[in-house]
């Protein structure tokens, strides 16, 4: 039987493709084997570390109710933020992406996709540092389902973030950036010290990053067990909602 | 209908320097047109600005009626493109995995497992793409343009690394998308592949058109053909010319070989060997040779204008 070529051209659904494109991202994610085990096994590191007092004292009762949800914020941030941009990047520069502006699929939803991607990794390495916090002698306080929200509400922020960086400048200038990022988002964006160390006029202002946000948010429900924050919900939300349109404009293939 | 794709006084710079200096042309619907050139004639900057990558700095280019930069949305889904230089696309994909997302792009696509079979690409379905030789890369690619059933192709230099059985296979495959209806613009600086397989050929140099028709128009635009003999050295060329009808050119390009370019008429080759009969000169392995699109091609690009 042969082939017929006879043109009958029409795009996909978006949400056929949306399912498409997270499934290979997704794939390509897993598939790249060392790079799986650092995302993963960073975060378990760190929270072993963390919760070893001879490192700075953090005032708290139980040290590691305190370190759980910063390292969960902290896994999010560096998967969806430092990965996803410096992955992309890489993407953008060797004409990965430039192949795909030239079919059917949209900026929106190849970023969708690789942010939905992400998503999926992050259950599986939330699930992980909360089993080795309980191992850890973590006590959760808080709901399961707003401790969710606010992750998922946190990887699509920084996940824009992220690939605006990536989609903007070279690939060269979005490493440098997403771990320079990194680091300072880390120690002065209320994720490895509490915001209520800094003065009052700075931690009002840093409570407005997505770091803190989701850091302060993940505290509340799990530290101290309250619902699901309005506070640092919203602000995830309003960065989400800027971020990814904005890199869905900017974003250039090539 | 509006055609494939209509191109009037396109430009495009480079940091002020023209890539692309003035092209208009026309591909019909159902047509194969291919861009012939040298590297940096201004082939892939032409398809690349069709395709909506780049941004014209002058003129007008409408691809099935639409603006590539201003429709991109609408234009997308009906255009299928072949970049150059390997694939493009997630590189750690499996052949099949990769071909079966960009049929997923698609509403109507191909089977995946069928069009891979077709380009011969069966026995590495599972072979991740960046271990694929370089020409199994760009039969994948070419896969990778068809499988959304396009109407329009852009294939830029398909058949570079290419054995040339893999070439062949290849040739057939385009014949049949242009029997089926597809327009197709290619480049390629492979003479032979345009001859073979192009309604029209739009020879490209320095940015500019330097020569356009069908294959066969162009192998007889300017002078026909040549004859070549051999004879004893140092024949009075000049006088040949003199002999012979206007517009012909006689050399001497070797010691005893001479060459006569011009149309090749009865009257020339008679002009020819009376000639030599008169002065008693065998003219010998007296042959009339056809001009080849490369003769042309060279002759087009030797004199650089």
């Amino acid at each position: 039987m042969t082939v017929s070529f006879a043109p009958a051209p029409a795009a996909a659904p978006p949400l056929r493709m949306l399912a498409a494109q997270t499934r290979m991202e997704l794939r390509l994610l897993l598939r790249n084997g060392e790079q799986v085990g650092l995302t993963l096994v960073i975060p378990l590191l760190l929270e072993f570390f963390f919760n070893l007092p001879l490192l700075y004292s953090l005032d708290v009762p139980r040290r590691i109710d305190f370190v759980v949800p910063s390292v969960l914020a902290l896994a999010v941030m560096s998967a969806s933020f430092t990965g996803l941009a410096i992955g992309t990047g890489f993407e953008r520069k060797y004409a990965v992406l430039k192949r795909l502006g030239a079919t059917a699929l949209s900026r929106r939803v190849l970023l969708l996709g690789k942010t939905c991607a992400v998503l999926i990794l992050q259950v599986l390495q939330a699930a992980l540092i909360c089993l080795f916090g309980l191992v850890l002698g973590w006590h959760p306080s808080g709901g399961t389902v707003s401790a969710a929200v606010l992750i998922v509400l946190g990887t699509f922020a920084f996940g824009g973030l992220g690939l605006l960086l990536a989609g903007t400048v070279r690939a060269e200038v979005t490493l440098a950036a997403a771990n320079l990022a990194w680091l300072v988002l880390l120690f002065a964006g209320g994720i490895a010290i509490p915001l209520s160390r800094y003065p009052d006029a700075a931690a009002d202002l840093l409570r407005w990053l997505p770091s803190a946000a989701l850091s302060d948010g993940l505290h509340q429900v799990l530290e101290h067990g309250a619902g699901l924050p309005v506070r640092p919900a919203l602000t995830l939300l309003v960065w989400a909602a800027v971020a990814l349109p904005a890199a869905a404009r900017w974003f250039r293939w090539e | 209908m509006s055609a494939a794709v209509e191109i009037t006084d396109l430009v495009k710079r480079y940091a002020g320097r023209p890539a692309v200096d003035g092209i208009s042309l026309t591909v019909p619907r159902g047509h194969l047109l291919a861009l012939l050139g040298t590297n940096g004639a201004g082939k892939t900057t032409t398809i690349e600005i069709c395709e909506g990558f780049r941004r014209p700095d002058g003129g007008q280019v409408r691809v099935l009626g639409l603006d590539p930069l201003r429709d991109g949305t609408v234009l997308r889904p009906k255009v299928g493109v072949m970049l150059q230089g390997g694939v493009g696309g997630y590189t750690g994909a499996r052949a099949l995995e990769l071909l079966q997302l960009f049929g997923s792009y698609a509403a109507h696509p191909l089977d995946a497992a069928g069009l891979l079979a077709e380009v011969g690409l069966a026995e590495v379905a599972g072979t991740p793409v960046k271990r694929l030789s370089g020409g199994q890369q760009q039969r994948l690619s070419l896969a990778m343009a068809l499988i959304s059933r396009p109407e329009l192709l852009f294939l830029d230099e398909p058949t570079t690394g290419m054995d040339p059985q893999a070439r062949r296979g290849t040739w057939d495959l385009i014949r049949r998308l242009r029997r089926d209806g597809v327009s197709i613009v290619l480049s390629t600086h492979y003479l032979d592949e345009a001859e073979q397989l192009a309604d029209s050929v739009v020879m490209l140099h320095a940015g500019r058109i330097v020569a356009e028709g069908s294959p066969a128009e162009l192998i007889q635009a300017g002078s026909a053909g040549q004859v070549r003999f051999s004879g004893p050295a140092g024949l009075p060329v000049a006088e040949l010319r003199a002999a012979l009808p206007a517009g012909v050119q006689v050399s001497e390009p070797a010691t005893g070989c001479y060459l006569v370019a011009g149309e090749v008429t009865p009257a020339l080759l008679a002009g020819i060997t009376s000639w030599c009969a008169a002065r008693n000169v065998l003219a010998e392995g007296l042959s009339v040779e056809r001009r080849s699109l490369e003769d042309v091609f060279l002759d087009l690009t030797r004199t650089g204008r």
